[in-house]
C-alpha cells in the first residue's frame, strides 16, 4: 500500500459528540436485569463522647505491646493478656455474630489457646521447624465506648508474615472488649475481622494474629 | 523424561515418583480421570433461588453450578460462546434472570441456552444463527444429584453416577441419615486451602493411620495434657479436646482401626472418635431420630462406624461430623482444596455446634492439625521431585491383604494397602491413556527398566488378578 494510500483513508473520521440519551448497552434488551453484588459489610466505629487522652495512650499501649508479644513469640505473655473468660475470635465472615455458632478461622477460649501455645512450643512441632516471624502494624485506634471497668475498643492491623522464603500479607481490624480487673485492662473479647478471612490460603496460619 | 508405561509406573508394592511430579501423567489425569469421571460441584442448598451461582473446576475446565427458575440445578462451562470471556467472575452469587457477558452484552438463560444477541443483523447470512446450539453456552455432558450433592461429568459416556460410587454412597447417606429429615444444608463459608503438592498426598494422608501419632503429636499432646486436668476439675471435659487428643494415640491404637477398600479407589477409614455421648443433648438428638426413623433404623445409622469416606480420587467426607473436603488438582504440584460443613435439618443446634468445634480446630485455615500435614505434603513433593530415589515404598503388611467382594482389607489399621488400592484404580483410569502412543511419551512396550519388571513380576500379575474381580 502505498503512502498516498494510506493518507487517503487517514484523511476521513468521525468524532462522536456528545452523549445521546442511551448508551450503546442501554439500547440493548434486555440486559438490566438485576445482578447479586456482594452486600456492604465494612463497619465504621463510634467515638466514645469524651476521650481521656491518658486512658487513649493506655489502650494504644496495650494494643502495641500485644502485637510486640505475637512478633516476638512470647505466646504464654499474650494469653495473660486475657481475662480468664477471654475469647479470641476471628469469624470467617464480618456478619458473624456468634463465636459458637458458624465456621471460624479462630474460635478459642484460654484452654484452647493453652493447647495452641503447647503445639507451637512442642519440640516435634514440625511445621514449626521453618523459620518463620511476623511483623505486626496496628494503628487507627479508636476508643468506641468507655466506663469506669468496661472499654470498646477498634484498631486496625497489618501483618507480613515470613515463613522459609514465601512473604504473605494479612489485614483487617481488631475490636477488643477490655475489662478491668486487678487493676489492669484484660481482654474479654477479641474479634478480628480479617480482611483475607475468605480468600484462598497459601499453606495456612498457625498462630494468633 | 521417566518411561510412562504403566506395569513400570505402578507395581503392586511400589510407585515410581513421576506418578506425582510429572506434568504429561498430570495431563492425562486430567483428560482421563477428571474431565471424564463424576466430579462434586456442590451441594443444591448453595444455590437455593433462581439465579444463585457457585463456579467451580472440573479438571482444567471452569464451570459454573446454577439454578434455574424452574428450580432445576445445571453445571455449564463458565464461557461466553462469543469470544470466551467468563460469564461469572466470582466464586458464588446470584445472576438475576441469566447471564450477560461483560464484553460484548451477549445475554443467555439460566439454562445456559441463548437469550440475546445485540444487533444481531449484523450476522445476517454468517454461519451465526440464533437457533446455532454454538450460540449457547455449553453444558456438562450430564448431570446427577444424590441426596441432594451434585455431580457432573464431562463424558457423555460412562458408569451412572451410582455406579461411580459404588459402596462410597454411604458418604452421603450417612451424612443425611444422621439428620432427622434425611436431609442436609451446606453451610455458606468455604475455606479453601492451596496444597503445595500432587493430589494424591492427601488422598493417600487421609486413610493413612500409621502418620496421626508421629505428625500430629504436637497438637495431640498438649489436648490430652488440657483435657485430663479439665476432667478432674470438672468431671467431664468437652468433646473437642478429644477431636485433638486422640491424633496422638499409639500405634497399637491405630493398628486396631480398619480401612475398608472399596473398588474404583474408595475407601473407609472407620470410626474411632467414640461420638456418641450421653449427654442431654445427644439424649435429645437420639430421641429425634428414633421418631423419625423408628428405634432400629436410629440405631443403625447412629452407629455406623466411620471416621471418614473417601471417594476417590478427590474427595474426603467425614460424615460422622458433616465435613466435607474436596480437591481441584491445578498442577502436579499444587492442588486446591475446598472445604465445606453441613447442617443437620431437623437436628438440634447444639449437635450442629458439636461438630462445629471439629471444623474450626482441625479444618479452618489456623488449623492445628493440617498445618504439619501440609509441612509434609509439601516436603515430600519436593524430595518426589528429586532424584534422590525413584520409588515411593507401599511395602507395609504387603501380602497379607485379603479380598472379599473386590473389597480390600487388612488385620492392621496401619497397612498400607489403603495406598495399594488406590493405585489399583489409578490404573484401571490410565490404562487406555498409556496404552497409547502419544507424542513425547514412550509406548507401553519400550517399558520397564529391567530391574524394576524382574523384581516385581510376580507381584504385578497378583494385582492385575486383583484389579479384573474388583472392576
Amino acid at each position: 500500500m502505498s503512502t498516498a494510500t494510506v493518507n487517503q483513508i487517514l484523511g476521513t473520521g468521525v468524532v462522536i459528540e456528545a452523549i445521546q440519551s442511551m448508551t450503546g448497552a442501554e439500547s440493548i434488551a434486555p440486559d438490566h436485569m438485576g445482578r447479586g453484588r456482594m452486600p456492604a459489610t465494612g463497619y465504621v466505629p463510634q467515638a466514645a463522647a469524651r476521650m481521656d487522652a491518658s486512658l487513649q495512650r493506655e489502650v494504644e499501649t496495650l494494643l502495641f505491646r500485644q502485637a510486640a508479644m505475637l512478633d516476638a513469640k512470647a505466646w504464654g505473655d499474650w494469653i495473660d493478656l486475657f481475662a480468664d473468660d477471654g475469647v479470641y475470635w476471628m469469624p470467617s465472615t464480618p456478619d458473624q455474630t456468634d463465636w459458637m455458632a458458624e465456621p471460624s478461622i479462630f474460635a478459642e477460649d484460654k484452654l484452647l489457646m493453652e493447647v495452641r501455645m503447647g503445639r507451637l512450643n512442642h519440640p516435634n512441632a514440625w511445621s514449626q521447624a521453618a523459620a518463620w516471624g511476623t511483623n505486626h502494624l496496628v494503628g487507627n485506634v479508636i476508643v468506641e465506648s468507655a466506663s469506669a471497668d468496661q472499654l470498646e475498643v477498634y484498631a486496625r492491623f497489618q501483618m507480613m508474615e515470613l515463613r522459609r522464603d514465601v512473604v504473605r500479607h494479612f489485614g483487617g481490624s481488631y475490636r477488643h472488649t477490655l475489662v478491668r480487673q486487678g487493676g489492669a485492662w484484660k481482654i474479654r473479647l477479641q474479634r478480628v475481622d480479617m480482611t483475607n478471612a475468605q480468600a484462598l490460603f497459601d499453606y495456612v496460619i498457625q498462630a494468633w494474629v | 523424561m521417566p518411561s510412562l508405561a504403566l506395569d513400570h509406573l505402578v507395581q503392586p508394592d511400589r510407585v515410581h515418583r513421576s506418578v506425582y511430579t510429572d506434568q504429561d501423567l498430570f495431563d492425562l489425569e486430567m483428560e482421563h480421570i477428571f474431565e471424564t469421571i463424576w466430579v462434586y460441584c456442590g451441594h443444591e442448598s448453595q444455590v437455593p433461588k433462581a439465579g444463585d451461582y457457585h463456579t467451580l473446576q472440573i479438571g482444567r475446565q471452569p464451570m459454573v453450578m446454577v439454578r434455574d427458575k424452574e428450580g432445576a440445578v445445571h453445571v455449564l462451562y463458565n464461557r461466553c460462546p462469543h469470544r470466551g470471556v467468563q460469564l461469572c467472575g466470582n466464586q458464588s452469587g446470584n445472576t438475576g434472570h441469566g447471564f450477560v457477558c461483560s464484553y460484548h452484552a451477549w445475554s443467555f438463560h439460566l439454562n445456559g441456552q441463548i437469550r440475546a444477541i445485540p444487533l444481531m443483523n449484523a450476522y445476517d447470512g454468517t454461519k451465526l444463527s440464533a437457533d446455532n446450539p454454538d450460540c449457547s453456552m455449553k453444558r456438562a455432558a450430564r448431570v446427577d444429584n444424590y441426596r441432594g450433592f451434585v455431580f457432573a461429568s464431562l463424558s457423555p459416556t460412562g458408569p451412572s453416577l451410582s455406579e461411580f460410587l459404588g459402596e462410597a454412597k454411604v458418604a452421603f447417606d450417612d451424612m443425611c441419615d444422621r439428620s432427622p429429615a434425611g436431609e442436609v444444608e451446606a453451610v455458606r463459608v468455604c475455606h479453601r486451602v492451596m496444597q503445595r503438592s500432587n493430589w494424591k498426598f492427601f488422598m493417600e494422608n487421609q486413610l493413612d493411620a500409621l502418620h496421626p501419632s508421629v505428625t500430629h503429636q504436637s497438637t495431640g499432646v498438649p489436648a490430652r495434657r488440657v483435657e485430663q486436668r479439665v476432667k478432674s476439675e470438672k468431671g467431664s471435659a468437652p468433646l473437642f479436646f478429644h477431636y485433638l487428643s486422640t491424633f496422638a494415640s499409639s500405634f497399637d491404637q491405630w493398628d486396631q482401626v480398619q480401612t475398608v477398600n472399596f473398588p474404583h479407589g474408595h475407601g473407609i477409614l472407620k470410626a474411632y472418635m467414640g461420638l456418641r455421648p450421653t449427654d442431654p443433648d445427644t439424649v435429645e438428638y437420639e430421641a429425634l431420630l428414633k421418631k423419625a426413623y423408628g428405634e432400629q433404623k436410629a440405631e443403625e445409622y447412629l452407629s455406623r462406624s466411620i471416621h471418614h469416606v473417601l471417594v476417590y480420587p478427590y474427595l474426603s467426607v467425614q460424615s460422622p461430623l458433616q465435613q466435607l473436603r474436596c480437591l481441584r488438582p491445578i498442577a502436579p504440584d499444587q492442588t486446591l482444596s475446598e472445604i465445606w460443613h453441613f447442617r443437620l435439618k431437623g437436628a438440634p443446634e447444639a449437635i450442629y455446634r458439636r461438630s462445629l468445634w471439629y471444623f474450626n480446630l482441625v479444618n479452618s485455615p489456623a488449623t492445628m492439625i493440617n498445618a504439619d500435614d501440609l509441612e509434609n505434603w509439601t516436603k515430600g513433593q519436593k524430595g518426589l521431585e528429586s532424584k534422590g530415589g525413584e520409588w515411593v515404598s507401599f511395602h507395609r503388611h504387603y501380602g497379607t491383604d485379603t479380598e472379599r467382594d473386590g473389597v480390600l482389607y487388612s488385620t492392621k489399621g496401619t497397612s498400607e494397602v489403603v495406598m495399594r488400592n488406590q493405585f489399583r484404580a489409578w490404573r484401571e483410569y490410565m490404562a487406555p491413556a498409556l496404552a497409547q502412543a502419544r507424542p513425547g511419551i514412550p509406548p507401553m512396550q519400550a517399558a520397564a527398566a529391567p530391574q524394576a519388571a524382574s523384581d516385581a513380576a510376580g507381584s504385578t500379575n497378583a494385582l492385575a488378578a486383583t484389579a479384573t474381580t474388583g472392576a
